[in-house]
């Protein structure tokens, strides 16, 4: 049962930043299910790189929350829908298409990722948003979390289902 | 519910499975539905889940499609709650496995009482002083059906408007075609009926039937062994979704070489090429290049209106070159002469209108008409939809279409065809239509004519021409009777339909009622919403681009008392019947007879299943005379792959059906020649002409990927109203910037006709004065703008008004969250 909450309203009060790391266990095994006092599942959190080290509107692909999962970040450069960083701007999606699983590709010159199975392409600068395509949900953003302390971007969770499972935990 | 949309719920092994034809366009996709207890789940394991996948580890790519918009959570009647999961269904040859985004979203859109569905109608609803009030069957049928009997008493059918569905899938079906139709054309014998998407009723391929061609006349197959692909006004990547990927495609790709040489051995036979024509750069021509090659894509971006000037060129080069099929035409038609002299216009001169290089033009010609090197004629196959059935004129396009083809015998032959591309699914069985001339039904209200006004699965205010002035009028009319009915303080329905007589009698008023799954933009004129249900909660049957009939399987019940529009239709005359008895009026009760169905398969069993038996009353049916030979049995036997209309036979346990039309010459006229029909090129209309004069902005307009229909599902679909949370038209960035707008501003268009808002989204491929507008929205109308100007049929010309354009301002809202990325894949 997807999208009945408008993504629009979601990311406004959100912000697309994780609400804290109160949510990660500390040795995430691959539970099969939220414990019952949670309603989201336990991913383990993944330290994915230093933000002082990303340039601006090049991709880095990093696995999310397992090795079988590609995805990638990016800097955009400037601030957008769930950026997270200094500036706001650094976003990360899995780079399986919704639709059927293809690889999707990162085109810097339009910041967006596109599918060539059946031409599916989601804009990185609006969360995601299919701009035109044949799938039913937008690219699975993986919610970072920025550490100013550090500088490090950590991944700790997805919104979506990723292509190809039943749940994003295997 | 998980906070995250990121897991679903799998169907266990024993998971009810039931097939359903995808119930939006024309294409019928096959899915199946699983449903189970939802206190049950599947294991991941293949043999533990139904889908007979091993979720236990990441599936490759292009294994499945299965989404969270395939799952939702329903509620039976009896209170228990079930999972639902809506799948493409691999082994039907229509999708492959395939979905689009609207057929994906299947499960979604089905009724729960907090989703996407939640406005549905479970009720009948009546308009009362200033509010709405749910009431039941029996109430709100008294008032529709007195006021009905009232008028028809009165004033005779005339005084009946409908505005009702004629097509297939939701909100139709051969047993909703038929039911309305009995009752509008049997019991009540008005002719007072217009169709969904039109202001008459007639026909959107009159051209091509009189000259022998129904326009769905081969196979989705016949797309993958075709040597050339014409596509002419239609984008089918987002319109014909998966007969575009599954089928063309594959094609274009070279996928098919080895099975063209297997079909036609000695012929020569290479990956497909494909010439569209159409005036914008469509994503399904961005989407072509990427697959074939930009050698293989021929785009004639012809200036608007021009495809007569177009195909009467390439008919009198094909005849220049000799290239025509001389025996074909000599054996298996007539009237060529006629068409030679009506259609003489040179290459040249077909260049200097459309607005394409002759050069190319040249090369289209070649591609398409030009014989094989190992000598056999080409087989090209000619697509079209709504450039040409909205277009400048659809008579005298199709005729000029049909002419070409008709001359290279391009028609009849495997890899060949010219048929219309659709935009919902067929399933029309109806009696014959009371009338003996089309009536301008929209005019007829707007002069003040009509008493009564039925919308039945249509939605006029948001789809018809000159709509601005028709809903005005419209509102006015019915304001008057909801004045009159407010003032009905305490009055049974008998002094309810007397008020109401009067005021539509007396004073200028239009009773409206409004028979569809939502309110809708109609509920703003309605007194009576009656509710109807869709595929999965009745049984229904369609027939899709290739004439393939499936039965799609009931799952679920419809949402309160709503039931299917052919058990309404029922209910209606029924009622009527009653209250003509009560009066003693037998001859009355008598036109209302035979509605005795309890379920929608006896409405197919009386008009599908008897149309062309012996002793049948005339009826117009899709099935021809051979749909008694499909059961319900017979077509849940046949599953997502039905049975492609006419049936042939039923033999061993199988329907077996026609796969192209006209393989033997033989095409449906009196003597079976097929007819070439003039089609000199006449410019544009007058009426349109002044508003090209007066206005910069030419209004193209269509339909969108991610919508479908008026969006009666899709406005309340987040991922669909923050991708479009208003009707947009895509601008030249030259022009915005000369009118000061960007992305995500809202303008304002106008012209003589009405005015409407639209947002801004700037595409650089869109020619200078030149725009794309979205069609049919709900925020945002391109038809308010669209003249009242008709073909000599009374087939609008949609895609052909011109407007002026002023920017209102900022939507902030829009800017921030919605894309304005290329919508063309490149």
């Amino acid at each position: 049962m997807g999208n009945l909450v408008s993504r629009r309203e979601f990311l406004k009060f959100t912000g697309g930043v994780a609400a804290g790391a109160a949510a990660l266990p500390a040795n995430a095994k691959e539970a099969p299910a939220a414990d019952a006092g949670n309603t989201m599942l336990s991913y383990k959190a993944k330290v994915v790189g230093k933000a002082g080290a990303l340039n601006a509107n090049q991709p880095v692909s990093f696995t999310f929350p397992d090795a079988s999962s590609p995805c990638a970040i990016v800097k955009m450069g400037t601030p957008v829908l769930g950026g997270v960083g200094p500036n706001q701007d650094i976003v990360a999606y899995s780079t399986m298409c919704t639709h059927m699983g293809c690889p999707v590709s990162y085109d810097a010159a339009t910041r967006v990722f596109k599918c060539p199975c059946h031409f599916s392409i989601f804009d990185a600068e609006k969360a995601g948003e299919m701009v035109c395509g044949q799938a039913t949900e937008n690219l699975p953003r993986i919610v970072l979390k920025y550490n100013d302390k550090d500088d490090s971007v950590t991944a700790v969770s997805i919104v979506g289902l990723l292509y190809g499972r039943q749940s994003n935990i295997l | 519910m998980s906070t995250n949309q990121d897991r679903v719920a799998l169907p266990p092994v024993n998971a009810q499975r039931t097939n359903l034809t995808c119930h939006f366009c024309i294409v019928g996709c096959g899915y199946h539905v699983y449903k189970w207890d939802a206190d049950v789940e599947g294991g991941r394991a293949p043999h533990q889940n139904a889908l007979g996948l091993d979720f236990r580890k990441q599936l490759p790519p292009l294994t499945t499609i299965m989404t969270p918009a395939m799952t939702n959570v329903i509620k039976g009647k009896d209170g228990r709650r079930y999972n639902i999961m809506i799948v493409p269904d691999k082994s039907c040859s229509v999708n492959q496995g395939l979905s689009s985004t609207r057929g994906g979203r299947l499960a979604t859109v089905m009724y729960t009482d907090d989703g996407v569905g939640k406005e549905r109608l479970r009720n009948p609803r009546v308009y009362v002083g200033d509010t709405w009030f749910d009431t039941n069957w029996d109430d709100a049928l008294a008032l529709y059906c007195g006021v009905t009997k009232k008028i028809l008493d009165s004033d005779g059918p005339s005084g009946l408007v409908f505005d009702c569905f004629d097509h297939g899938g939701a909100g139709g079906g051969f047993e909703n075609t038929w039911g309305t139709g009995k009752l509008m054309f049997t019991a009540l014998k008005t002719p007072m009926v217009r169709i969904h998407n039109r202001p008459a009723y007639n026909s959107e391929c009159h051209a091509t039937r009189e000259m022998g061609i129904g326009e769905l006349n081969n196979s989705y197959e016949d797309a993958e062994l075709a040597d050339v692909i014409m596509a002419i006004g239609c984008n089918s990547y987002e319109t014909q979704t998966n007969y575009f990927l599954a089928h063309w495609l594959p094609n274009l790709q070279g996928g098919t070489v080895a099975k063209k040489q297997k079909w036609f051995p000695g012929e020569a036979a290479a990956k497909g090429k494909i010439i569209f024509v159409d005036p914008r750069r469509t994503p399904t021509i961005a989407a072509a290049e990427q697959a074939a090659g930009k050698d293989n894509v021929l785009h004639l971006d012809i200036e608007p209106g021009t495809d007569i000037a177009l195909f009467n060129g390439f008919f009198t080069h094909v005849l220049e070159q000799g290239w025509q099929d001389k025996d074909f035409i000599a054996q298996y038609t007539r009237d060529f002469d006629a068409a030679v002299q009506a259609n003489k216009l040179s290459l040249d001169e077909a260049s200097r209108i459309t607005g394409v290089p002759v050069a190319k033009l040249r090369q289209a010609a070649e591609w398409a008409y030009k014989p094989k090197a190992s000598g056999q004629p080409t087989r090209t196959m000619h697509a079209y939809e709504k450039g040409i059935i909205w277009g400048n004129d659809n008579y005298l396009i199709q005729s000029a279409l049909v002419d070409v083809v008709l001359a290279t015998h391009n028609v009849g032959r495997r890899g060949t065809g010219v048929v219309r591309m659709g935009g919902h699914q067929e399933g029309y069985t109806r009696p014959p239509y009371p009338g003996d001339k089309k009536i301008y039904i929209d005019q007829e209200i707007i002069q003040g004519r009509g008493l009564m006004y039925t919308a039945w699965g249509a939605n006029p205010f948001q789809t018809t021409l000159n709509a601005e002035q028709h809903r005005g009028v419209i509102l006015r009319r019915a304001g008057i009777v909801r004045e009159a009915i407010g003032k009905a303080r305490g009055a049974s329905n008998k002094d309810k339909v007397d008020a109401i007589y009067d005021a539509v009698k007396n004073k200028g008023g239009l009773f409206v009622a409004n028979i569809n799954l939502y309110p809708t933009a109609l509920a703003q004129a309605a007194c009576v919403l009656l509710p109807s249900a869709h595929p999965g909660e009745t049984n229904l049957t369609s027939m899709n681009g290739e004439r393939r009939c499936r039965l799609s399987e009931k799952f679920m019940d419809p949402p309160g008392v709503a039931k299917a529009d052919c058990l309404i239709a029922a209910d209606i005359a029924n009622t009527l019947k009653a209250m003509y008895a009560a009066e003693g009026k037998a001859d009355m009760a008598a036109r209302f007879t035979g509605f005795d169905w309890k379920t929608e398969e006896d409405a197919f069993n009386d008009g599908f299943r008897v149309a062309g038996t012996s002793g049948a009353p005339p009826i117009d049916s899709q099935g021809g005379g051979t749909g008694y030979l499909a059961t319900y049995a017979r077509l849940r036997a046949a599953g997502n792959n039905g049975v492609q209309l006419p049936i042939k036979e039923y033999k061993d346990g199988k329907l077996i059906g026609t796969e192209m039309l006209y393989t033997d010459g033989k095409f449906d006229t009196s003597d079976g020649k097929a007819i070439f029909k003039p089609s000199t090129w006449p410019g544009l209309p007058q009426t349109v002409a002044d508003q090209k004069a007066k206005h910069r902005f030419w209004i193209n307009n269509g339909r969108v990927n991610e919508v479908w229909q008026t969006g009666y599902h899709d406005m309340y679909y987040a991922f669909v109203r923050d991708r479009w949370p208003m009707a947009f038209i895509e601008l030249n960035p030259d022009d915005a910037q000369s009118l000061g707008v960007t992305s995500g501003d809202v303008v304002e268009l106008f012209n003589d006709y009405g005015s409407t808002y639209a947002m801004a989204y700037l595409e650089p491929s869109i020619k200078k004065n030149q725009t794309f507008m979205q069609f049919g929205y709900w925020n945002g109308i391109a038809g308010d703008v669209v003249t009242p100007w008709t073909d000599r049929n009374v087939v609008p010309y949609y895609k052909g008004t011109w407007a002026s354009i002023r920017r209102v301002g900022t939507v902030s809202d829009f800017k921030e969250t919605v894309t304005f990325k290329q919508r063309r894949y490149g």
